[in-house]
C-alpha cells in the first residue's frame, strides 16, 4: 500500500496539479482572462442567487396550440372537399376533433381517401415513430379528424423553439446582459437574466403574444346590437380604454407581413407613435384594402385589443404607415420591439419567478466565504490537535481536495449557488472523515501490536475499503438529487458529487503518497498518532 | 506533543444492552414524529404550495411591521405573513397562492410592489405557480423514494440483505425524526429541505456503512463470538472515528449556522439535528443492534452472559455460524 513507482507518483501529482490549475482563471478579473487561450478560460459561473438576477420559467399554452391546429385542420377539410367537389354539410370543431358530414353516401370513400392525405407522419420526413398527425375515423356519413397527441406534442415542441427565438430577439432589443434562454422539458422555457433587479419590464415584453392584425370595423350595427345578434363574421373587441368595437373577423393584413417598426413622434401632435413598413405582399394587400374602403374606419388589433381605429382618408399605397394610440414613449418603444421581433405562436404564462437583488447576492457570497473560512479554521485546528503531523497531512490533502473541486467546477463551467457552497463545506467534512478513518485504523493496528510501517500499511488497506463503501452511498444520494433537483438544489448535488469523487481521489492517492514519502524519509519506529 | 484523544483507547461500552431501551424510545419518538406530521403539519414553503415570497429591506431605519402589515392587508390578497428576517430592516413577506392559476400570482406581486413602492429594496422575489408547486412536491417525494431504493439495492449487493434492511430501517427512522423536528420547530419545508433530508440520508448511511463494514469484518474473523459481543466490539472499535468525524461535521455545520446567513439557516439547522444528533445515535443504538433482530448471526451460540468462545479447532466450527457470515460472493470481492 505504501509503495509507489516513480511514474505513478508523478502521474498522481500531475493530475492533482492540473485539476487545481483549472481553478486559476476564477481568481483573475475577466478582462485579463479574455486574452488567455480558450481552453484556459473556463471558469465557475455564479448562480443567480449569488450574483443577483431574474429567473423566469414560462410555459407555452398547449390549449392554444391545440386550438390553432384544429382551426387549420378545419380550413384544410374545407379546401380539400371543395377542390374534390364533394358536397358536405355540418363542418365544425367539436371538442378535440373536426367533424364533417358527407352529403352523398357514394362520395364517402373518395372523401375518406382525400382527407386521409392530410395526415402526415409526425416529425415530417425525419419522423421514424410511425405515428401520424391526424386520426381519421368514419361513422356512417360523418368523418371525424382528430389530431393525435404525438402531433400536438410536436407542435408544442415547435412552438417552444419559435418562442425561444422570438424571446431572444425581444430581450436582446432591451439590451440585457447575457440572458440565457433555453428549453425546459417539453413545453417550458427558462429565461435567466443576471443582474436584473426588477423583471417587470422583461415580464411585460415576454408576456405579450404581439399578434397584430389590421381589420375593418363592422359598421352594420353597433356593438350593443351585436351583443344581442351575435354576427358570425364579426366580433366585439375592447379598446385601450375599455370602449367596445365591433370588428370584422377577416384579417386585411397581419403582423407577419411587417418588415420594420420604429418608435417616433407624430409631427403635428408630437405624440409618441410607432411607424411601420410592410413587405411587398403586405403593401399590396394594404393598398387594395385601403383603396376599397376610403372613408371607413379600420382597426389595428394587438392581442385581441383595439389599439386604434382610424378613418381611411386616402388609399395608403406606399406600404408604410403609423400607429397612434394612447402611447407613452416607453410603450411605443415596446410595441416597436414586439412588432420587429414577431408574434409568439402561442401565449406564454410565467409559472415560476425567482429574483434576487444584487445586495442579497453579495451578502450571500460574503456569508458563504465567512462560513467556509470559519469551518476550515475549526477543522484544521481540530485535526492538528487530534492527529499532530498526520493531521497536518490531512489538512494538506483536504486543501488540495477543495482546490480540485474548484478546478472541476471550472472545467465544467458549472454554476455555483449558495447551496453549492454548503455542499463544498460538507465535502470538507467528508474529506476529513476519510482521513479520520485511515488514522483511526492505523491507531488500532498499532494497538494490536503491529510495527509502525506495518500498521500504516494495514490501516490504509482496511480503511480504504470502508471509505469506498461509505462514499458510494453518499454519491448515490447526490446523483439522485442531481437528477430530480432543479436550480439551487442541483447546485448542491453537483458540488457534493464532485466533492465525493475528489475525496476518493485524494484519499486513495494523495494522502497515501504523502504518508509513503514521509515513511521513506523518516523510517519511523513509532507512529506519531 | 500530546495529541487529543476524545475517546480513550480500547473502550468496552456495552452498547447492545441499551437496545431494550433504545428501541422503545425510538419507536415512541417515531410515532410522535408521525403524529406531529399529521396533526401539527409541516410549514410548507411556496415551492410546494405555490404563492409568493418577497424579502424586502427598508431603506430608512428598522422596518415598521405593523404599518407594512396594514399596507399589504389592504390589498386583499388573502392569507399573508410578515416576519423579521435576520436584521431589523429585513422583512420576509409570504403571500399564499392566489386563486386563478399561474397568471394570478404575478398580479399579486405587482400589487405588493406598487403598494410598498420605493420605500424598500427588493432583495428577493420568488413566485411559484400552482403547476410548478405540484410538480416540485411530486419530484421531491419521488426523489427521496428513489434515493432510498437505489441505496437499498447497492447495500444489498455489497452486504447481506439483513444489512441493507437494517440500514434502511435505521435511516428511514432518521428521516422520520427529522421531519418531526421540522414540524415541531416550524422550519420552512421547501426544496432545500428535501436536499437536507437527502444529505442526512447520505450521511447517516455513510456512518452506518462504516460500522457495518467493521461488523462484516468481525463476522469473518471471529466465527464463534456471540452476536451482541461482536456488535459491541465493532461499535467500540469505530467509536473514536464516529466521534471525531461527527465533531468535524458539527464544526462545519456550526460555521454555516453562524456565518452562512439566513438563506441556508433552516438547511443547516435541519442538518445539525439530522446528522449530528440523530445520525450518531442511530448508527450506534439502532443500526447495529437491529442486526440481532434481523437474525444476523442467529446461529451463533450463547448470549452476552456466556464467556467469550475459546479458540476452537477449525473442524469444530459449527456449520450454522458460517451461514450468517457473508457468503462467498462478498468474500471474493476482497
Amino acid at each position: 500500500m505504501l509503495f509507489f513507482t516513480r511514474w505513478k507518483a508523478a502521474a498522481i501529482l500531475l493530475t492533482a496539479l492540473a485539476v487545481c490549475l483549472f481553478a486559476v482563471p476564477n481568481f483573475f478579473p475577466e478582462r485579463m482572462v479574455k486574452n488567455w487561450p480558450s481552453w484556459a478560460q473556463r471558469h465557475i459561473v455564479l448562480g443567480l442567487d449569488l450574483q443577483g438576477g431574474s429567473h423566469l420559467l414560462l410555459q407555452v399554452d398547449a390549449a392554444t396550440v391545440r386550438k390553432d391546429q384544429l382551426l387549420s385542420i378545419n380550413e384544410d377539410v374545407l379546401r380539400v372537399l371543395r377542390t374534390a367537389r364533394i358536397p358536405f354539410t355540418g363542418r365544425a370543431i367539436r371538442g378535440n376533433a373536426v367533424e364533417v358530414h358527407i352529403t352523398r353516401d357514394t362520395d364517402i370513400d373518395n372523401a375518406l381517401g382525400k382527407l386521409r392525405e392530410l395526415s402526415q407522419p409526425v416529425g415530417g420526413f425525419a419522423g421514424t415513430t410511425g405515428q401520424r398527425t391526424i386520426d381519421v375515423a368514419q361513422n356512417g356519413g360523418v368523418i371525424t379528424l382528430t389530431p393525435t397527441d404525438a402531433a400536438i406534442t410536436e407542435r408544442v415542441h415547435q412552438a417552444v423553439d419559435q418562442s425561444i427565438q422570438i424571446i431572444e430577439r425581444r430581450v436582446n432589443e432591451i439590451g440585457l446582459v447575457e440572458p440565457t434562454i433555453q428549453r425546459e422539458g417539453i413545453d417550458r422555457i427558462l429565461v435567466q437574466v443576471p443582474g436584473l433587479q426588477d423583471p417587470s419590464h422583461l415580464k411585460e415584453l415576454i408576456g405579450k403574444t404581439a399578434k397584430l392584425d389590421f381589420r375593418m370595423v363592422d359598421l352594420s350595427m353597433t356593438p350593443e346590437q351585436a351583443a344581442q345578434a351575435h354576427p358570425s363574421d364579426s366580433e366585439i373587441l375592447d379598446g385601450e380604454k375599455g370602449e367596445k368595437y365591433l370588428i370584422e373577423k377577416r384579417v386585411l393584413v397581419s403582423g407577419a407581413d411587417l418588415v420594420d417598426a420604429q418608435p417616433g413622434f407624430d409631427q403635428r401632435t408630437n405624440e409618441p407613435i410607432v411607424s411601420f413598413r410592410f413587405n411587398s405582399s403586405g403593401a399590396r394587400k394594404f393598398a387594395e384594402a385601403t383603396q376599397a374602403n376610403v372613408g371607413k374606419p379600420f382597426a389595428i388589433v394587438l392581442d385581441n385589443k383595439v389599439i386604434s381605429a382610424p378613418r381611411i382618408n386616402e388609399p395608403i399605397l406606399g406600404g408604410s404607415g403609423q400607429i397612434s394610440g394612447s402611447f407613452t414613449v416607453q410603450s411605443a418603444n415596446d410595441l416597436a420591439i414586439l412588432l420587429r421581433a414577431g408574434a409568439l405562436p402561442a401565449p406564454l404564462t410565467i409559472i415560476e419567478e425567482r429574483t434576487v437583488g444584487p445586495g442579497l447576492g453579495q451578502d450571500s457570497i460574503n456569508a458563504g466565504e465567512h462560513a467556509a473560512y470559519a469551518g476550515a479554521a475549526l477543522v484544521i485546528i481540530f485535526m492538528f490537535v487530534t492527529y499532530g503531523l498526520f493531521g497536518l497531512f490531512a489538512n494538506i490533502a483536504v486543501a488540495i481536495n477543495v482546490a480540485m473541486i474548484f478546478g472541476v467546477l471550472s472545467l465544467l463551467s458549472a454554476t455555483l449557488t449558495l447551496p453549492g457552497i454548503a455542499g463544498i463545506v460538507l465535502t470538507v467534512g467528508i474529506a476529513v472523515d476519510s482521513n479520520v478513518l485511515i488514522y483511526e485504523r492505523i491507531r488500532e493496528e498499532v494497538r494490536h501490536g503491529r510495527s509502525a510501517i506495518n500498521a500504516i500499511d494495514a490501516g490504509f488497506t482496511r480503511a480504504l475499503a470502508t471509505i469506498l463503501d461509505s462514499n458510494i452511498t453518499t454519491f448515490i444520494a447526490a446523483a439522485v438529487l442531481f437528477y430530480i433537483g432543479t436550480g439551487p438544489v442541483r447546485g448542491f448535488a453537483v458540488t457534493l458529487g464532485i466533492g465525493i469523487i475528489t475525496t476518493l481521489f485524494t484519499a486513495f492517492t494523495l494522502t497515501r503518497l504523502i504518508v509513503a514519502y514521509w515513511v521513506r524519509l523518516w523510517r519511523p519506529k513509532v507512529v506519531p498518532i | 506533543m500530546r495529541l487529543l484523544r476524545i475517546v480513550p483507547d480500547d473502550t468496552k461500552f456495552d452498547f447492545m444492552r441499551f437496545r431494550r431501551i433504545s428501541f422503545p424510545i425510538s419507536a415512541l419518538l417515531s410515532i410522535a414524529a408521525i403524529a406531529l406530521y399529521f396533526f401539527h403539519g409541516l410549514n410548507f414553503g411556496i415551492d410546494f404550495v405555490g404563492g409568493t415570497l418577497m424579502e424586502v429591506q427598508t431603506k430608512a431605519g428598522p422596518a415598521d411591521l405593523s404599518k407594512m402589515r396594514a399596507t399589504i392587508g389592504g390589498l386583499q390578497l388573502g392569507d399573508f405573513q410578515l416576519q423579521q428576517f435576520g436584521a431589523p430592516d429585513d422583512v420576509l413577506i409570504r403571500i399564499s397562492e392566489q386563486p386563478g392559476g399561474d397568471e394570478a400570482q404575478q398580479v399579486a406581486v405587482q400589487k405588493v410592489r406598487a403598494a410598498l413602492g420605493d420605500e424598500v429594496d427588493y432583495r428577493r422575489v420568488e413566485v411559484v405557480g400552482p403547476s410548478v408547486s405540484n410538480e416540485l412536491l411530486a419530484y421531491g417525494t419521488i426523489g427521496l423514494m428513489l434515493a432510498i431504493l437505489a441505496i437499498l439495492i447497492y447495500l444489498w449487493f455489497r452486504f447481506e440483505w439483513q444489512f441493507a434492511l437494517g440500514a434502511m430501517i435505521a435511516n428511514v427512522h432518521d428521516l422520520v425524526l427529522t421531519v418531526g423536528f421540522m414540524s415541531l420547530t416550524h422550519i420552512d419545508f421547501d426544496l432545500t429541505s428535501i436536499a437536507a433530508l437527502l444529505t442526512i440520508l447520505g450521511y447517516s448511511l455513510n456512518d452506518t456503512v462504516v460500522i457495518y463494514d467493521r461488523i462484516r469484518e468481525m463476522l469473518r474473523r471471529y466465527k464463534r463470538m456471540p452476536m451482541p459481543d461482536l456488535l459491541n466490539a465493532s461499535v467500540n472499535a469505530t467509536l473514536s472515528r464516529s466521534i471525531v468525524t461527527h465533531v468535524t461535521v458539527a464544526m462545519s455545520l456550526l460555521a454555516l449556522l453562524l456565518f452562512g446567513g439566513q438563506a441556508i439557516h433552516s438547511f443547516t439547522a435541519t442538518m445539525m439535528f439530522g446528522v449530528v444528533l440523530v445520525g450518531t445515535y442511530t448508527s450506534v443504538f439502532i443500526a447495529s443492534p437491529i442486526l440481532i433482530y434481523l437474525g444476523v448471526g442467529s446461529g451463533r451460540m450463547g448470549g452476552p452472559e456466556e464467556p467469550e468462545a475459546p479458540a476452537l479447532a477449525p473442524s469444530q466450527t459449527p456449520a450454522p455460524a458460517s451461514r450468517s457470515t457473508p457468503g462467498p460472493r462478498a468474500r471474493a470481492r476482497r
